[in-house]
């Protein structure tokens, strides 16, 4: 699985970023960039107000 | 022009990052304080609620970033049975509805006012660290990276905060401690302009609740936060559209503002060597009502005079900055302690049982309370449901 973020969606809030464990995330003015040592555990997705974050069978 | 060394580096220019920034540089700090944004103060991520007097403590007031202000609020219970208090409040974020854009911008200009040097579109990518102590950050700017040496790093980054993180402080949020929140900015003349509103229910926002709070000339901000652990991608914004649709169907949507808030039980460790963290990034937010402004500011205050004096006397580490971290948990410890215990034992009530609690002092003419002894009331006329939080209110 990988982890995939839909720029047209997110509302680039940063409340993914404050529940990663593993730092992976990082939020630039209202670009969400992913970071390598995803471990695909889903707790962003889960997160996210506005169900920007996805995890996937491939990279978008 | 910026310099390679300061006394003081502040990241963030939030309302923590700017009081803080402004009490080092009025006690003669060499203050630079950097925000990665190319704006100070947008989007907002907040629905804007603070005590008018938290806000006198640290600023003016001035009309150009107050929005409305609310005489009182009312709690509506799942099934809508309302409790309504009027007057000004203890920890409540009810007084003032400010304009967060306006507010923090202010509050940076106070800060560049007192000396310290800002600069936007910075972001901090890393801390220097040198046999385990702090000694300043790496930044980005325009692409440019450079390093920038201070004797303390103030982390004011908020709920997304990475600084403390870098230092080795464990501060990223479980899904059961943060509110992850939707809200709309909407034009409403049927909305109430007078009192800030909450509603509760698992229908409306479970482990959390709704807001309506007045932002003047027919506005309000129309909200909810909804327990992590109980989320789903996009839940918040669902409910949301829910909550309007049920009791603001006329609303026109003028913002759409989301965002997370620290509800996690108030920790230390928020200080270490050469650095401190303040507000948010310190999850310093109130975890029943989610208000963060006025104690990110709180902080900041004492945060500023901490680091100052420490920089002073020529001593940085954890041990002297701890002040600090023993000054915030006595003015506002016990606090955030006894609301993270109800907050912790509310959640866990079915919407009847809130209703009951809810009934059980409708009848009560509230003026000039204090949170506090609206708690005290609910415990005193429901011994059996709350027997928990007996020992604490
Ligand atoms: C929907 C919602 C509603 C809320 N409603 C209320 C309310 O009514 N009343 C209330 O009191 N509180 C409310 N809050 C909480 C309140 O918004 C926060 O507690 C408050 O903003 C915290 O202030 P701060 O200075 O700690 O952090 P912030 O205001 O978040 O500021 C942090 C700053 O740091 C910057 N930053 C982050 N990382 C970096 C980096 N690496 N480099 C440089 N800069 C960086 C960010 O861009 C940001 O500007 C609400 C929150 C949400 C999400």
């Amino acid at each position: 699985m990988v982890l995939n973020v839909n720029r047209y969606v997110c509302g680039y809030c940063g409340a993914c970023v404050a529940v990663c464990p593993h730092c992976v995330l990082e939020l630039v003015e209202t670009w969400l960039e992913i970071g390598s040592g995803c471990t695909e555990c889903g707790t962003c997705v889960k997160i996210c107000p506005v169900g920007a974050l996805s995890l996937d069978e491939v990279k978008a | 022009m910026i310099d390679t060394e300061y006394d003081v580096v502040v990241v963030g220019a939030g309302p923590g990052g700017s009081i803080t920034a402004k009490n080092c540089a009025e006690r003669g700090m060499k203050t630079l304080m950097v925000e990665k944004r190319q704006m100070i103060g947008d989007p907002v991520r907040c629905a804007e609620g603070i005590a008018k007097h938290t806000v006198k403590k640290h600023i003016e007031p001035n009309p150009r970033w107050i929005c409305a202000e609310a005489k009182g609020f009312r709690i509506f219970s799942p099934s809508g049975i309302k409790v309504e208090m009027v007057g000004e409040f203890e920890s409540g974020e009810v007084g003032y509805v400010l304009d967060r854009k306006l507010f923090d911008r202010a509050l940076a200009h106070e800060a560049a006012r007192s000396g310290a040097t800002i600069l936007v579109k910075t972001r901090a990518t890393g801390l220097l660290i040198e046999d385990g102590k702090v000694c300043g950050v790496e930044l980005e700017h325009l692409g440019k990276k450079f390093c920038v040496r201070a004797k303390v790093v103030v982390g004011a980054d908020g709920v997304e905060s990475k600084v403390g993180r870098w230092a080795g402080m464990n501060t990223s949020l479980k899904p059961k401690d943060i509110e992850t929140c939707a809200q709309a900015l909407v034009y409403d003349p049927s909305t109430d302009q007078e009192f800030c509103e909450f509603y509760l229910g698992r229908e409306i926002a479970p482990g959390g609740y709704a807001w309506i709070f007045p932002k003047g000339e027919g506005c309000a901000n129309v909200g909810l936060g909804i327990l992590g652990s109980f989320s789903d991608a996009g839940a918040p914004f669902n409910y949301l559209n829910n909550f309007l649709k049920k009791y603001l169907p006329n609303a026109k949507i003028l913002e759409i503002i989301v965002g997370g808030v620290p509800v996690s039980k108030p920790t230390d460790g928020i200080v270490g060597e050469g650095i401190v963290l303040v507000g948010d990034a310190a999850r310093q937010s109130d975890p029943l009502t989610g208000g963060g402004i006025g104690n990110a500011m709180e902080a900041g205050a004492i945060a500023g005079e901490v680091v100052s004096e420490a920089i002073s006397e020529g001593d940085t580490s954890a041990e002297r900055l701890r002040e600090y971290e023993e000054r915030w948990f006595k003015e506002m410890g016990k606090r955030l302690m006894r609301n993270w215990l109800v907050k912790e034992h509310i959640i866990s009530l079915s919407d009847e049982e809130l209703d009951k609690l809810a009934k059980s002092i409708a009848d009560v003419k509230f003026k000039g309370l204090q949170l506090y002894e609206l708690l005290k009331h609910l415990v005193r006329r429901n011994p059996k449901l709350l027997w928990k939080l007996k020992g604490y209110i």
